[in-house]
């Protein structure tokens, strides 16, 4: 870990050292700033939260959401679940490993995105969804995953 | 005077571009030097035409949809400010077929205000709950609750009123109010639209049950696929804090409540208030035994309301316009309305709020316009990823709690997603116990070792092999699991599973009409 990650984590475990229920507030304020939870800061959480590392580590792997290795620059989700299923969201997800030459939970190899599934994004009147970072798109068809692809790996 | 113009910040509204749409408004307005209020209200939940616009005319609020970025120009051509003629014109929103034939209660300011103004709440009858509960103890507000008739809506229908009642009942120092916001079913979309198109709904009904049963904090748990709605969430409670509606002092009657929104991590099961109550706690999401239930033991080992959005945000109608006044909607044991969420393969998906009572075949057709691809509607899954699949031939049944369990099918949180004829009902089953393998928490046996069998199995029948066999091998994988399984989650994948097999035999290689 470089000390500016360290410097800022401990920040985090600062400003959340009293809050009931910490872990789950903490682990998202470290993700939300750097992109992931890295293995190497379970042992100060542990300790500042009174919690055995494996505890930690239990909890981390626990929830898809957070991620233990930094991810590409830009997250891609594509909606797995049954309404957009009725939709064609598995002709989607075939095309999008293709293109971008990877299965889910991998990274491309010039690190613009990583590929993850998810299961319902809430838009489900607008299916096919997919998500890119933290914006959802709806009625997805091929077209349009081609420009968030596009958009994605300019920016 | 400013003209005042409405462009939903709701995120499948924003999944088809209403930001761009509300920018190009705002800069033609500049342009054409017209003076404009855009407001970001919710949506009214006739996502097909989304983006809608809508404009205040002295006639009415009148709608435009769905309108692209594209459109704008053209709209400020045609004079849309004052509710101009256009191909996009929808005429006045009050009007339209769609929402005149709904019972809009829980969902009566949605995409009518401004969600996180609390004077434009106030305006629209908000908050006039609350002012009936402060003057009420707390066994008179539980009452009001139970006698409403409301059931959770979050899926297992149990009522709310008895439920509060246990906590109101249970001494302790402290006691918790906890909002279930991790609508993780698949075809739902309803908590996402209270949250984001009228959250102070929430904030008044948790605020509301906090006086019922004595309790001074509440929780949210939001699921984290929702960033749109914590945004929303956390200035409605902002606005809220400094109305004085939450804090040490509610309405200068000395109570108190706090409120906070906590974002969950993208585990289905954390939907399921024990292991949800483990998540809060900063924990794996593993599922409580239960007793004790959370009414006694919850949240922080103290006594704990669990409830789902919608229950929640029914609770100031009630306190409003009284229990009697609630229940006299809906049929049988199913009173009051459901927010119904119309998903999948339909023409026309949106929000229908409607007493219990309405058939699938009238929320399919006569609301959703029947598929979107234009073929037979072969299938349609009620009440999420664990709910049964319904065949044409139960399109006829009410929505009603006590009617589903008949059919052995569940109304759960009011998602229907439709699927066409092009459905293979077999990968469905599979997929079915798929994502019961990617989200179960692992605690027992039939559960995580069962699901994982059932994937196998399925492949085993998608590819031809052996059928007889396999299917009776699935029925007593089904079997164990409902009987064997801790929590919903192994005990009711078999729903999706065995309905399919049941309904459509002949795509597992049965002959029609055979049940093996
Ligand atoms: C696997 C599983 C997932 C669940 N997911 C949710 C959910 O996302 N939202 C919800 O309100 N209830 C969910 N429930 C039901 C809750 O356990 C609980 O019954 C509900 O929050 C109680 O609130 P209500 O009485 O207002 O419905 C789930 C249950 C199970 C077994
Ligand atoms: S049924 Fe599945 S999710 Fe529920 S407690 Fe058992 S292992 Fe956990
Ligand atoms: S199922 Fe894909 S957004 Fe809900």
């Amino acid at each position: 870990m470089s000390d500016e990650i360290l410097v800022s984590i401990d920040q985090h475990i600062e400003a959340h050292i009293n809050v009931p229920g910490a872990l789950m507030p903490l682990l998202h304020a470290i993700q939300d700033d750097i992109g992931y939870v890295p293995e190497s800061s379970y042992p100060r959480i542990a300790k500042a939260l009174n919690l055995s590392v494996a505890e930690v580590h239990g909890v981390v792997t626990f929830y898809h959401h957070f991620r233990s290795h930094a991810p590409g620059k830009h997250i891609l989700q594509i909606c797995r679940a049954e309404s957009c299923q009725a939709m064609g969201s598995e002709a989607l997800e075939t095309y999008v490993k293709k293109t971008l030459g990877v299965d889910y939970h991998q990274t491309t190899s010039d690190g613009a995105i990583t590929l993850e599934p998810v299961y319902c994004l809430g838009n489900c009147a607008c299916s096919p969804s997919a998500s890119i970072d933290d914006q959802v798109c709806g009625c997805v068809d091929i077209d349009r995953v081609n420009e968030i692809i596009a958009e994605a790996r300019n920016g | 005077m400013a003209i005042t113009i409405y462009v939903p910040r709701d995120s499948s509204a924003l999944s088809l571009g209403a930001n761009k749409v509300a920018a190009n408004i705002q800069a033609e307005a500049n342009k054409r030097n017209v003076e404009i209020n855009l407001v970001r209200n919710g949506s009214r939940g006739l996502f097909w035409l989304e983006t809608m616009v809508e404009v205040n005319t002295p006639k009415g609020r009148v709608a435009y949809g769905p309108v692209m970025p594209k459109d704008v120009a053209s709209l400020f051509d045609a004079d849309f400010t004052n509710g101009g003629a256009h191909p996009l014109n929808l005429g006045l929103t009050d009007e339209i077929e769609w929402l005149k034939k709904q019972e809009r209660l829980t969902f009566a300011r949605v995409g009518i205000t401004d969600p996180v103004s609390v004077d434009d709440y106030v305006a629209h009858d908000g908050y006039r709950g609350l002012k009936n509960a402060l003057a009420k103890s707390g066994a008179e507000i539980v009452k009001e609750v139970t006698d409403s008739g409301l059931r959770g809506r979050g899926g297992a229908a149990f009522p709310t009123g008895i439920k509060w009642n246990t906590v109101l009942n249970a001494p302790a120092d402290q006691k918790y109010i906890v909002c279930n916001a991790d609508e993780g079913d698949s075809g739902t979309y309803s908590d996402r639209m209270i949250m984001e198109g009228d959250p102070l709904v929430l904030i008044e009904g948790m605020t509301i049950a906090g006086l019922a049963v004595g309790a001074t904090q509440g929780y949210i748990y939001l699921r984290s696929e929702y960033p749109d709605a914590l945004v929303t969430l956390n200035e409605a409670i902002a606005n809220a804090y400094q109305a004085g509606f939450l804090g040490d002092d509610i309405c200068g009657s000395g109570k108190r409540f706090h409120l906070e929104v906590r974002r969950a991590a993208g585990a289905y099961v954390c939907g399921e208030e024990t292991s949800l109550l483990e998540s809060l706690e900063g924990k794996r999401g593993l599922v409580r035994f239960k007793p004790p239930l959370p009414a006694i033991e919850g949240l922080f080992g103290k006594p704990t309301v669990v409830n789902n959005v919608i229950s929640l945000a029914t609770v100031p109608i009630v306190l409003d316009k009284g229990g009697k006044f609630y229940q006299d909607f809906g049929m049988g044991r199913s009173r009051g309305t459901l927010p119904i969420q119309l998903a999948g393969n339909i023409k026309q998906c949106g929000l229908i709020e409607k007493a219990f009572g309405v058939t699938l075949r009238e929320l399919l057709y006569d609301f959703g316009g029947g598929s979107a691809s234009g073929k037979p509607i072969r299938a349609v899954q009620v009440g999420g990823p664990l709910g049964a699949y319904l065949p044409e031939s139960q399109f006829d049944t009410p929505l009603d709690y006590e009617k589903f369990t008949e059919i052995w099918a569940v109304l759960g949180h009011g998602g229907i997603v439709a699927f066409d004829d092009s459905v293979d009902m077999a990968k469905m089953a599979r997929y079915a116990f798929e994502f019961c393998a990617v989200e179960s928490c692992g605690k027992c046996t039939p559960c995580r070792i069962g699901s994982t069998r059932g994937v196998e199995v399925m492949d085993k029948i998608i590819a031809k092999e052996d059928h007889a066999k396999n299917i009776t091998l699935v029925r007593d994988l089904s079997d164990t699991m409902l009987n064997g399984s801790l929590c919903a989650l192994g005990g009711m994948t078999p729903y999706p599973v065995l309905s399919a097999i049941n309904h459509f035999p002949e795509d597992f290689g049965l002959k029609k009409g055979q049940v093996a």
